[in-house]
C-alpha cells in the first residue's frame, strides 16, 4: 500500500520515530539476552559491575574454559547452515520420509533427530576439533570470550531438574489436551447452536481472567489436601489424595483456563460458515462425521492458537503449582523459585540463571515459530471483545 | 456446562464458608508428672501440657466451628488501624500486612496503567511508520517480554540490579552515590512499575497495531486537506478511532495489576512490598508448623474478591447496558 506524500513524515519525525523503536528494542530484549550471557560465566564475572568484564569473562577464561575467535567463526557459520538446513532441508526430507496422512508425526521425528544431531555436533564433535584446531591457527586460535556451560550442567544434571521439566510437561500437556478438547466441541456446539449463551460465556471468561487465583486456590486447597476423606465414602480405601499430585494442578488450571479457551474457539468456529457443515450434511455425513472430516481440516489455527494460549498459562504458573505440588513434584518455575532463595552462595545465583535461561529458551522457539498466531490470537481477543 | 459450574462455583463457595468458620485440633490438659533420677531421690515435676486430642484411628480430631467475622478482624486489624488512624499515623497504617498490600496494589494498578497505555502507543505509531522491511523482526522482539514467565521476567530485571549489577553500577556512576536498589521498600516498588510496564506494553503495543491498519486512509487525507496537522490527525482521527481497544486494554490491564503477585516472588520483596494476593497466598502456605491458615486466607480472599467487584463493576454495567442496547 503506497502511502500518499501528503501523508509521508517529515524526516525529523522519521529519525525520532526510529530511534525510539530501537531504543524500546533495546529495552525489550536487553534483560533477557542479558541473563543468557550470565548464564555462562562463573559467578564472579557475572556479577561484576563491568559489563565488558560480564561479556568477555576474564575470570571464566582463567579457570580454562574459553573460546577462541576461531571458535565463534566456525561456529556461527554452523550455526547458520544449520538454520538453513532447518528451514530449507528438513521439511523436504520430511515430506519425502513421512508416512502418509501423518505429517505431524513426520514433523515430530524430524526434528527430534535433527536436534540430537545439532546437540552432538556441537558439544561432542566441536570441541574435540577445535582443541586440534586452535594451537595451528595462532593469534586466531587465543581465547579470548570466557564461556563456561558448567552451570547448566550443575543445574540439569546434579540438581534433577530434568524431574523439574518432566513435570512441567506434564502440567502443560494434559492441560493442553484437556482444555482443548474440551473447548473445541464446546465451543463448535456453541457456534452453531447457541445464541444468548454466547454473551454469558464471555462474562464468566471475564470475571475468571479478573479473579485472582489465589481465590479460587483458597477454596481448591482444603478440598484437595482432605480429599481422601471426602472421597473415601465412593472410592472406598483407594481414594487417592489429590495434594502433591500433577493430576490436581492440572484440574485446577483447566478450570481456570476454560472459560476462556471456550469463548475463543467458539468466536473462532462462529467464523467458518455454517454452510460448509450444511453441504456435508447434505452428502450424507452424520452429524459427527461433518465435524470430523469437514470442519476439522479448517479448524487448526484456531486451535493453535488457543492451545498457544493454554500453554502459556499452564507453563508460566507459579502461584497454583507452588501450593499444590510438594518438593518432589514440583515443575519448573517454582522450582527455581525455591533456588534462588536459598542464595547460600554465589555460584547458586548462575544456576538460578541458568535454570531461568532454561526455562525461557522453549518460549523463546515458540514465539519464533507461532509468532503470528500469538499476534492473531491477541488482536482476536481485542477486535470482538 | 456443569462441569464448569461445579469447578468454578465450588470453590467460591467453600471460600465464603471457611471464610466464617475456622477449624482447628482440639487439645486438652494433660498433667504429666516427669521424673529424672537424682541423688538420693528422684526429683518429680509436675506440669500441664497441651495435648492433640487422637481419635480411634489415631489421627488428631478437629472441630470446626462459627466464628462470625473473627477471621476478617484478624486479617483486617481494625483495633491496629484505629489506633493508627487516631494518631494520623500513616506509617502505623502502613505496618498493617493488609492495608499495606492494599495499598500497594492500588497504587500499582493506577500508576501503571498510563504507563502502558502510553507505551503502547507510542510503540505501535513508531512501527507503523517504518519500512516493512523490519516490521516483523520489531515484533518478535517486542514479543519477549510479554510471553516470558513472569517470574522469570522479574528475576531477570533483578539480576541486573542486585547487589552491585551492572544497571546499579551504571546509576551509580552517573549519580556518583552509593545506590543499593533491594534495601528499601521504594526503590523496589519503582523496579516493580518498570518491570510490569515492559511487561505488559507489547500486549498494548499489538493490540494497537491490529486497530492502526483500519485507520480509514480517505479520512486522514481529507483531514490533510482541511489543514489539520499531524497533531491534531493523531488526536482527532486515530486515537477516537483506537478507543474501544484503549478501553479494552485497560480493562484487561486493570484485571491483571489487580492480581500483581509474580513480582513480589521475583524480586523477593516480602518484606517491604506486598500484594493483596500474595497475602492469600502466603495464608495458604504452610508455616514453621504446618498448619496453613485456611480460614484467614478465606477472609483475605473474600475481601480480595470485593475489591475486584468494585473495580469491575462500572466496565461490566456498560457491557450489559451495551447488549440490552443492541438486542
Amino acid at each position: 500500500m503506497a502511502v500518499p506524500k501528503s501523508l509521508q513524515a517529515p524526516l525529523q519525525l522519521k529519525i525520532f520515530s526510529n530511534g525510539f523503536l530501537v531504543i524500546w528494542c533495546i529495552l525489550a530484549a536487553f534483560p533477557i539476552v542479558w541473563i543468557a550471557v550470565m548464564s555462562f560465566k562463573t559467578p564472579f564475572d557475572a556479577f561484576s559491575s563491568n559489563p565488558l568484564n560480564v561479556i568477555l569473562g576474564p575470570n571464566t577464561r582463567a579457570n580454562g574454559n574459553g573460546l577462541s575467535l576461531a571458535d565463534l567463526i566456525i561456529g556461527t557459520g554452523l550455526a547458520c547452515l544449520l538454520i538453513y538446513g532447518a528451514l530449507k532441508w528438513l521439511p523436504r526430507q520430511i515430506a519425502r520420509f513421512a508416512p502418509q496422512g501423518m505429517p505431524l508425526f513426520g514433523w515430530l521425528i524430524g526434528v527430534l533427530v535433527y536436534g540430537i544431531f545439532t546437540l552432538i555436533l556441537y558439544f561432542a564433535v566441536l570441541p574435540n576439533v577445535m582443541d586440534v584446531l586452535n594451537p595451528l591457527l595462532g593469534l586466531l586460535g587465543q581465547d579470548i570470550v570466557g564461556v563456561t556451560t558448567e552451570h547448566y550442567r550443575a543445574v540439569w544434571i546434579d540438581r534433577n531438574f530434568t524431574r523439574n521439566f518432566g513435570n512441567s510437561m506434564m502440567v502443560t500437556a494434559g492441560v493442553v489436551t484437556i482444555s482443548l478438547t474440551v473447548g473445541t466441541l464446546a465451543g463448535y456446539g456453541l457456534a452453531r447452536y447457541g445464541t444468548d449463551l454466547a454473551f454469558w460465556l464471555l462474562i464468566i471468561a471475564l470475571i475468571f481472567r479478573a479473579l485472582p487465583h489465589s481465590v479460587l486456590m483458597a477454596g481448591y486447597l482444603p478440598v484437595f489436601i482432605w480429599s481422601s476423606e471426602i472421597l473415601s465414602p465412593i472410592l472406598g480405601d483407594a481414594a487417592p489424595t489429590l495434594y502433591g499430585k500433577p493430576w490436581a494442578v492440572i484440574i485446577v488450571l483447566v478450570s481456570i483456563n476454560q472459560p476462556f479457551t471456550i469463548w475463543m474457539l467458539r468466536s473462532f468456529f462462529h467464523n467458518i460458515p455454517a454452510e460448509l457443515d450444511e453441504a456435508a450434511r447434505v452428502d450424507g455425513c452424520s452429524h459427527f462425521q461433518a465435524f470430523r472430516r469437514v470442519i476439522m481440516p479448517v479448524m487448526w489455527p484456531g486451535v493453535i492458537t488457543a492451545g498457544l494460549f493454554s500453554f502459556l498459562l499452564a507453563y508460566n504458573d507459579f502461584l497454583v503449582t507452588s501450593l499444590l505440588l510438594d518438593g518432589q513434584n514440583m515443575t519448573m518455575v517454582p522450582a527455581i523459585a525455591g533456588m534462588f532463595n536459598r542464595e547460600t552462595t554465589a555460584s547458586d545465583e548462575v544456576q538460578a540463571i541458568a535454570a531461568a535461561v532454561s526455562i525461557t529458551a522453549p518460549l523463546f522457539v515458540l514465539v519464533l515459530v507461532f509468532q503470528r498466531q500469538i499476534v492473531s490470537g491477541l488482536t482476536a481477543g481485542a477486535v470482538k471483545g | 456446562m456443569f462441569l464448569m459450574l461445579i469447578f468454578i462455583a465450588a470453590p467460591l463457595v467453600t471460600v465464603f464458608w471457611n471464610s466464617f468458620h475456622i477449624t482447628k485440633p482440639i487439645y486438652k490438659q494433660v498433667e504429666v508428672e516427669t521424673c529424672t533420677p537424682g541423688f538420693l531421690k528422684t526429683t518429680c515435676v509436675t506440669s500441664f501440657r497441651q495435648l492433640p486430642v487422637l481419635n480411634a484411628q489415631g489421627k488428631v480430631t478437629t472441630e470446626t466451628f462459627f466464628v462470625g467475622l473473627d477471621s476478617y478482624r484478624n486479617v483486617l486489624e481494625l483495633d491496629r488501624l484505629q489506633v493508627a488512624l487516631a494518631r494520623w499515623d500513616l506509617n502505623a497504617v502502613n505496618n498493617i500486612n493488609f492495608w499495606k498490600a492494599l495499598r500497594f496494589t492500588l497504587v500499582f494498578t493506577i500508576l501503571t496503567m498510563p504507563l502502558v497505555i502510553g507505551m503502547g502507543l507510542l510503540i505501535s505509531l513508531a512501527v507503523n511508520g517504518t519500512v516493512h522491511l523490519i516490521k516483523g523482526p520489531v515484533i518478535f522482539i517486542s514479543l519477549l517480554p510479554f510471553i516470558i514467565t513472569p517470574v522469570i521476567g522479574a528475576l531477570a530485571i533483578r539480576w541486573l540490579f542486585v547487589g552491585d549489577g551492572i544497571l546499579t553500577a551504571g546509576l551509580e556512576a552517573f549519580l556518583q552515590r552509593d545506590i543499593s536498589m533491594f534495601a528499601q521498600g521504594w526503590t523496589i516498588e519503582i523496579l516493580m512499575y518498570i518491570y510490569r510496564v515492559w511487561h505488559v506494553a507489547p500486549f498494548a503495543f499489538v493490540v494497537f497495531y491490529a486497530g492502526l491498519q483500519s485507520v480509514n486512509q480517505d479520512i486522514m487525507e481529507s483531514a490533510v486537506i482541511d489543514g489539520a496537522n499531524r497533531w491534531q490527525r493523531l488526536r482527532y482521527i486515530t486515537i477516537p478511532h483506537l478507543m474501544p481497544l484503549i478501553i479494552f486494554v485497560m480493562l484487561i490491564h486493570l484485571m491483571d495489576a489487580y492480581r500483581v503477585f509474580e513480582e513480589v516472588i521475583g524480586f523477593s520483596s516480602q518484606a517491604y512490598v506486598i500484594s493483596l494476593q500474595w497475602l492469600t497466598y502466603d495464608f495458604l502456605m504452610p508455616d514453621e508448623a504446618g498448619t496453613r491458615a485456611i480460614s484467614r486466607a478465606s477472609a483475605s480472599s473474600i475481601l480480595t474478591l470485593i475489591g475486584i467487584v468494585i473495580l469491575l463493576i462500572f466496565p461490566l454495567r456498560r457491557a450489559w447496558r451495551d447488549r440490552r442496547g443492541s438486542a
